[in-house]
């Protein structure tokens, strides 16, 4: 397929999906545009639109998928957007010239109410009847031909993940362009159809589109009805309440509407869908009987977890080896070649020695990362927030925010966006300002380095589990009690009578795609590499800068006598006092001062300075060794115990993020609360590393 | 009988037959499928027996009792 612009202008057809969440929109987005949006399984993973292009035919498509919603009163933001795309209310996407309804074929009754209030709005659409390879399995047989004939619109079966019917799509897609089929009458609701008749003629002119007055004559004080009684004013509301009454007599219009679709849909469903008894696979009984086992259930669940930190340090140490010769070979190699001078130092101290010793991480990232996906694709998460329900009201939260914070393990960016899936604005922001102290990925190497070099791996509790791995538990349990005290306090000061609810649906169980499970892996290593390549890059060389001028005398192969006289040095000295009372000497307070804009900046830092530093030991020794050497200026050790326990804990703690910090200002669309976040975090990372060193000291001492 | 889903036990069925309140959840419940007429089974509670996990109109749904409490089931 070719955009060239030898076809005749065309203006692009904007074509969007719509369906109900997890129902496999992003899967036929991805496979009809080549695209890799983000598919998991389980409802909210796409809270944002996205577009993508396609030719089709003599057309252009720009085609936009959108999050998922159970119906067109759209309460959270998610729901808004995919609602405000189809209207034509986003501002740049002008209305759809036609939909394509993704339907999953496994839960016909529940999809079919959203389907039908899309086809009340008038817009041109074709049904895409995902997920036809699932249904033998559940003994569903579903007669197409009289459910389209219903329906009144062209329906094609499909399997998004198989490519089945995909082209039979297309061409639905195409043939609708040319010539719409006008949407028939479905007679759902015919005594709320008359209602919105009535007042469209009668507000004709402010050319409110029938979908629109539609909502707003439905969902009391919904976002749609704000808006008109805004644009339209008194006349509005007023005729708009005397037909209510007249109406519902009492009841809301809004039960009503979904009573009456229900009853339609369920006289439709007798004509067309026939379930038998399913085939019931054995295995995934079985799992699921046992995985909600409440006892076997969790403890299943914790010795994953504990495999999965050890798996993260003992499975990855060897790649990490062979990581970390790679890197000291090519520091050698650079040096050998360029010899002694400036540059050579700048490329394999600054260069080499600090992205390198950042990119030694990536094995580690991707162990946690296929652990994560795999939560993502089986269907798990969802269970998860089932069980952690109770934990999450412990909090003052809604059972809705365990998946956002569950996002944040793996960085806590999608994990705040991922929070628009929550109707109520104060448990949202309970939930944005809890995600960031999960543990996330850019935490792990900071962690790692440090438990891994400082931490002996001994066995405790009778040799089932390591030292180390225990360390990395305790870091994760401390960030997860951090968020949840932050979420508290920000539901307690914002107290509500309102309770909030949780409904959540579950998703059946599915095998992980392995092309799925590549793709986000993939995906996340570029992303990895990408800011290894940009913002550590960045800071590494701006660290070397600052470490090696000014030179100690003008000649090209002189280095600075000292790196304490370099503008580093004096720059970090002078902060220094403040940073004293947590063991760190000026090395470790530049190291940790570079890592605010990304934490696993530190690594960097330090990898620089020690490899610039001439009085530590020579160049090709990896960091985990200079950092066990480095002594302060009187001659005892930097990294003693207390000291690194008390830094661990302040990178637990501490907002040293400049993503998170951008995307809470834009999810809060305010600077106050980034500010609020970051001072707080900030000064609770102060405080846990002040508290951890200077007792550890003392009790070191006391022994 | 009549009694509230958030009473009934694990792999009890019943049929819904009304609900307590008119309020915005049960708005959001009737859109997700949960109307006079339609069959309901408690699949299984949380550890701490809430939430629940109700099949409904074809599909898992969890919810918390609170909300249950107002499902009128008749068994
Ligand atoms: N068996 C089967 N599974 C499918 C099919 N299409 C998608 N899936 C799976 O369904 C799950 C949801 O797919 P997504 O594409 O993320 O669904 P979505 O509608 O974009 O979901 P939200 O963004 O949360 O609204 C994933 O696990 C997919 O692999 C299909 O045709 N058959
Ligand atoms: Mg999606």
């Amino acid at each position: 397929m070719d955009f060239g612009t030898e076809k005749t202008a065309l203006d692009a057809k904007i074509v969007t999906t719509i369906g109900n969440p997890n129902t496999g929109k992003s899967t036929l987005f991805n496979r009809l545009t080549g695209l890799r949006q983000q598919v998991s399984n389980f409802p909210g993973v796409t809270v944002e639109y996205a577009k993508g292009r396609l030719a089709l035919e003599e057309f252009h498509l720009e085609l936009i998928d959108v999050p998922g919603t159970y119906s067109l009163t759209a309460q959270s933001p998610d729901e808004i957007v995919a609602v405000d795309v189809l209207q034509g209310a986003v501002p740049e996407i002008p209305l759809p010239d036609a939909v394509i309804i993704v339907i999953d074929s496994t839960n016909l009754r529940r999809n079919l109410f959203l389907c039908t209030q899309v086809l009340e709005a008038g817009i041109p659409a074709v049904i895409a009847l995902n997920m036809t390879d699932s249904l033998p399995a559940l003994g569903i047989e579903i007669n197409y031909p009289t459910l389209e004939e219903i329906l009144g619109i062209p329906l094609i079966p499909v399997s998004a993940s198989t490519g089945d019917g995909i082209a039979d799509l297309k061409t639905a897609v195409v043939n609708t362009l040319r010539k719409p089929t006008p949407n028939r009458d479905l007679a759902i609701c015919p005594d709320i159809d008359k209602a919105i008749e009535q007042l469209l003629s009668l507000f004709a002119k402010h050319q409110v589109s029938s979908i629109e007055m539609r909502r707003a004559f439905i969902d009391k004080d919904g976002l749609a009805d704000e808006r008109l009684s805004g644009r339209l004013g008194e006349p509005y509301s007023q005729l708009r309440d005397e037909l209510r009454s007249g109406l519902g007599k009492g009841r809301s219009i809004s039960a009503i509407e979904a009573r009456d679709r229900y009853s339609w849909i369920n006289a439709a469903l007798k004509k067309v869908q026939s379930v038998q008894d399913p085939n019931k696979n054995k295995a995934v009984e079985v799992l699921d009987r046992v995985l909600n086992q409440p006892l076997i259930g969790s403890l299943i669940f914790v010795l994953t977890m504990g495999a999965v930190f050890q798996a993260v340090f003992a499975w990855a140490s060897p790649l990490i080896e062979l990581i970390n010769l790679g890197v000291a070979a090519l520091s050698q190699v650079s040096s050998d070649y360029l010899g002694d001078g400036l540059i050579s130092s700048f490329v394999s101290n600054g260069l080499i020695s600090g992205v390198g010793s950042v990119i030694v991480f990536l094995p580690q990232i991707l162990i946690l990362f296929i652990f994560i996906i795999i939560l993502e694709d089986t269907g798990y998460i969802s269970r998860a927030a089932f069980l952690m329900d109770r934990v999450m009201r412990g909090m003052g939260l809604s059972g809705q925010a365990f998946i956002p914070m569950l996002s944040s393990f793996a960085c806590a960016v999608p994990g705040i966006m991922g929070t628009r899936i929550m109707a109520d604005r104060h448990d949202r922001l309970a939930t944005i300002l809890a995600a960031p102290f999960m543990t996330c990925s850019a935490r792990l190497p900071v962690y790692s380095l440090l438990i891994g070099t400082f931490i002996p791996n001994t066995h405790v509790f009778g040799g089932f589990i390591y030292l180390q791995g225990l360390t990395l538990l305790f870091l994760y349990l401390l960030g997860i009690v951090g968020g949840g005290i932050t979420a508290l306090i920000v539901s307690l000061l914002f107290w509500k009578r309102k309770k909030s609810t949780f409904l959540l649906e579950m998703p059946p169980y599915r095998l992980p795609k392995l092309s799925n499970v590549a793709i986000k892996l993939y995906g996340r290593a570029v992303v990895f590499l990408k800011r290894a390549g940009t913002i550590i890059f960045s800071v590494a060389v701006l660290v070397w800068v600052l470490a090696s001028f000014p030179m100690g005398n003008g000649t090209k192969t002189e280095m600075p006598p000292s790196i304490s006289h370099s503008y580093l040095g004096q720059m970090s000295k002078a902060v220094h006092p403040l940073f004293a009372p947590l063991g760190w000497d000026w090395k470790v307070t530049a190291g940790v001062i570079a890592s605010f804009p990304a934490r696993e900046v530190i690594i960097a830092a330090l990898a620089t300075i020690y490899a610039v530093d001439l009085s530590s030991d020579g160049k090709a020794t990896p960091l985990s060794e200079k950092i066990k050497n480095a002594m302060h200026e009187n001659g005892t050790k930097v990294y003693t115990i207390p000291m690194v326990l008390g830094l661990l804990v302040f990178y637990a703690l501490c907002l040293q993020c400049m993503a998170t910090v951008a995307v809470i200002r834009k999810e809060t669309e305010t600077w106050t609360w980034p500010i609020i976040s970051w001072v707080y975090m900030t000064s609770l990372g102060y405080g846990g590393a002040f508290l951890v060193y200077q007792v550890g000291t003392a009790m070191a001492w006391a022994t | 009988m009549k009694t509230t889903l958030a009473k009934m036990h694990v792999g009890q069925t019943g049929e819904i037959s009304g609900f307590h309140e008119s309020d915005q959840t049960v708005e959001n419940l009737l859109q997700m499928g949960l109307t006079e007429g339609s069959a309901i089974e408690i699949l299984r509670l949380a550890p701490s027996g809430d939430p629940i996990e109700c099949r409904v109109s074809g599909y898992s749904l969890s919810m918390r009792k609170m909300d249950a409490e107002l499902v009128i089931v008749t068994i």
